[in-house]
């Protein structure tokens, strides 16, 4: 493995990316909305692909708003579906999120077919390629997309922060909240433009399929590894930064055994995720298989002579 | 044609003629012409209801009468067709303070990484307003809730390792923990075990010696009588409304219930093993 100064760009973006989108992903697990990730990530498109018309630039303030107010449609359409079609909202979100993509799609290959904002890339991401594009920042040259995700990671830091308490009511309790005061609308649509800013982000570099895994996957596995919704917002970041980190080692190392050139990095970091997951949920202190079967075994010595299905 | 009747009954001119009797002003839960409806099917119609201060009100009626749509409306969470609900004269969010509401168990997901204490120190969330974290006063507060519901020694437990019971006693002390005057409670008797519910009609005794007027949606006729000194028997319309020995007769209970013959058994049941 030839380790360059590079590879480490590609991970530190990578664990920014991941980190970045482990924290509102952690509401949307527990709000039990984790196909909204999915759906607002693609749905986001139209939004990128208007403002990019408009302003001509890539990765400009504009293609952030243009994201922002995409995904909060997708939300408010989905919510409107729901109430007045009288469909579940799973259809509702189907309907509006492949409506919203197909849209994107259309705009970009129609109005901007010359230039180099391409579908495949929106599709997977080019990781490998971000650390080429650079900008100097106090006279070091750093990737724009480092920039950029370690921006949005610390604005989903200041808001989650700010507003934890807030955060936390509305998704145990959303009543609760609206009869205290606490506008869980407010609170819902602030989640929807934070995944959405944080999709856009992340979109670049991992692309809109691989940016649900980094929700959903690393929240998924801190709600298998703890009771406690501050450990979980940390433990989620930890899995995260791990899956980034050897996914990148991953994608170097593991395609040589086969005897093929390295593999795509963000394929890799997904797939490293699922298997932090599996560890987790084989081996998790409190619901671990593993685990809870070993502690059934322990328990065996006491006098319970008539169930022994297991020594057979 | 569903719409049509709708809007013939709507107008109907003896509504906004007021001839209705006067609302006084103090009161905790004042009613009037309230009217809910569900993709434009009605599920509370006309509700004319005036609760008097200190009582332990017992709602009552069939499933689908609109019980916790009628908590629900006094509260804002659910939008009005028609009509007011008024708290201590005021709407809802001028008085937001004075109420407490307790919402039915499986409303929420108990799953949920948070333990007993984090979940009763939400009800001092309006004291504390946006951004501010929970003080160790407000702590000690809630400490002092779970103790009143007998279960502080669960304070750091997962709320998913508690029994249902403890889970509602947790609802409670939340409750407790907004320091109201006019406590909402949906069902908190129900699925609970024999201790819980005594430990609640514990708490609504106490609520009520010290003025607090608690409406508690129930289901077993059999303890209405005893457990409440209020009734309001409902079925999408107010069936009766008043002292609960008067208002709990037969006559009544079958206009609640219906043809539903199972149920009236039970409540026949009932009215004989209270005396009267």
């Amino acid at each position: 493995m030839n380790w360059t100064g590079f590879d480490t760009w590609i991970v530190i973006i990578g664990a920014l990316c991941a980190a970045a989108c482990a924290l509102p992903g952690c509401f949307l697990v527990l709000r039990k909305m984790s196909m909204m990730g999915d759906a607002i990530s693609h749905a986001v498109l139209p939004g990128l692909a208007i403002a990019f018309l408009v302003t001509g630039a890539r990765a400009s303030v504009a293609m952030f708003i243009g994201a922002a107010i995409a995904g909060v449609l997708t939300a408010l359409f989905t919510q409107w579906i729901t109430r007045f079609g009288n469909v579940d909202r799973g259809a509702a979100m189907g309907i509006v999120f492949t409506t919203l993509f197909a849209i994107g799609l259309l705009l970009i290959r129609q109005a901007a077919d010359h230039v180099d904002l391409d579908p495949g890339c929106v599709l997977y991401g080019a990781l490998e390629l971000t650390p080429l594009d650079t900008v100097t920042l106090g006279g070091i040259a750093i990737p724009r997309a480092a920039l950029v995700n370690g921006i949005v990671l610390l604005l989903n830091l200041g808001i989650i922060g700010l507003l934890y308490k807030e955060l936390k009511l509305t998704s145990f309790d959303p009543d609760l909240a609206d009869t205290l005061g606490y506008s869980s609308q407010f609170l819902h649509y602030l989640l929807m433009t934070m995944v959405a800013v944080t999709t856009v982000a992340a979109f670049e570099s991992v692309g809109s399929i691989i940016v649900i895994a980094m929700l959903i996957v690393p929240p998924a596995t801190a709600l298998l590894l703890t009771h406690d919704l501050l450990k979980m917002l940390l433990i989620s970041v930890a899995a995260a930064v791990l899956a980034a980190v050897c996914g990148h080692i991953g994608a170097l190392i593991v395609p040589g055994w086969f005897g093929f050139e390295s593999t795509t990095t963000s394929g890799m970091i997904a797939l490293a995720s699922g298997l932090i997951f599996a560890l987790a949920w084989l081996f998790g202190p409190h619901e671990g298989i593993v685990t809870k079967w070993r502690r059934e075994a322990a328990i065996v010595p006491e006098p319970a002579p008539i169930t022994n299905n297991s020594t057979t | 044609m569903h719409s049509e009747s709708l809007n013939t009954q709507s107008t109907f001119p003896a509504r906004q003629t007021g001839t209705r009797p006067e609302h006084p002003p103090g009161i905790p839960l004042a009613i009037h012409d309230l009217t809910v409806a569900y993709h434009r099917k009605p599920v509370l119609w006309d509700i004319e209801l005036n609760i008097p201060e200190g009582k332990l009100v017992g709602v009552v009626g069939p499933n689908g009468a609109g019980k916790s749509t009628l908590l629900k409306a006094c509260l804002d969470l659910v939008p009005l067709t028609s009509g007011w609900a008024h708290i201590y004269g005021k709407p809802y969010r001028k008085n937001r303070h004075r109420v407490a509401y307790v919402p039915q168990r499986e409303s929420v997901d108990w799953d949920f990484p948070v333990n007993a204490l984090d979940v009763v120190a939400m009800g001092s969330y309006r004291r504390l307003g946006w951004f501010r974290r929970v003080s160790k006063a407000e702590t000690e507060r809630a400490m002092d809730a779970l103790d009143q519901v007998g279960i502080g020694h669960l304070a750091l437990r997962q709320i998913s390792q508690l029994s249902g019971g403890q889970q509602q006693r947790v609802f409670l002390a939340r409750a407790l923990m907004q320091d109201a005057d006019l406590y909402l409670m949906d069902e908190p008797f129900a699925a609970v075990d024999a201790a819980t519910e005594e430990a609640i009609v514990d708490l609504l005794r106490k609520l009520s010696e010290r003025g607090k007027t608690c409406l508690v949606v129930h289901h077993d006729l059999a303890t209405v009588t005893t457990y409440f000194d209020w009734l309001v028997l409902i079925n999408m319309r107010v069936v009766a409304d008043g002292p609960a020995t008067e208002t709990f007769t037969r006559e009544n209970l079958q206009k609640t219930y219906g043809g539903k013959l199972s149920l009236l058994e039970k409540a026949a049941e009932a009215l004989r093993s209270t005396p009267h």
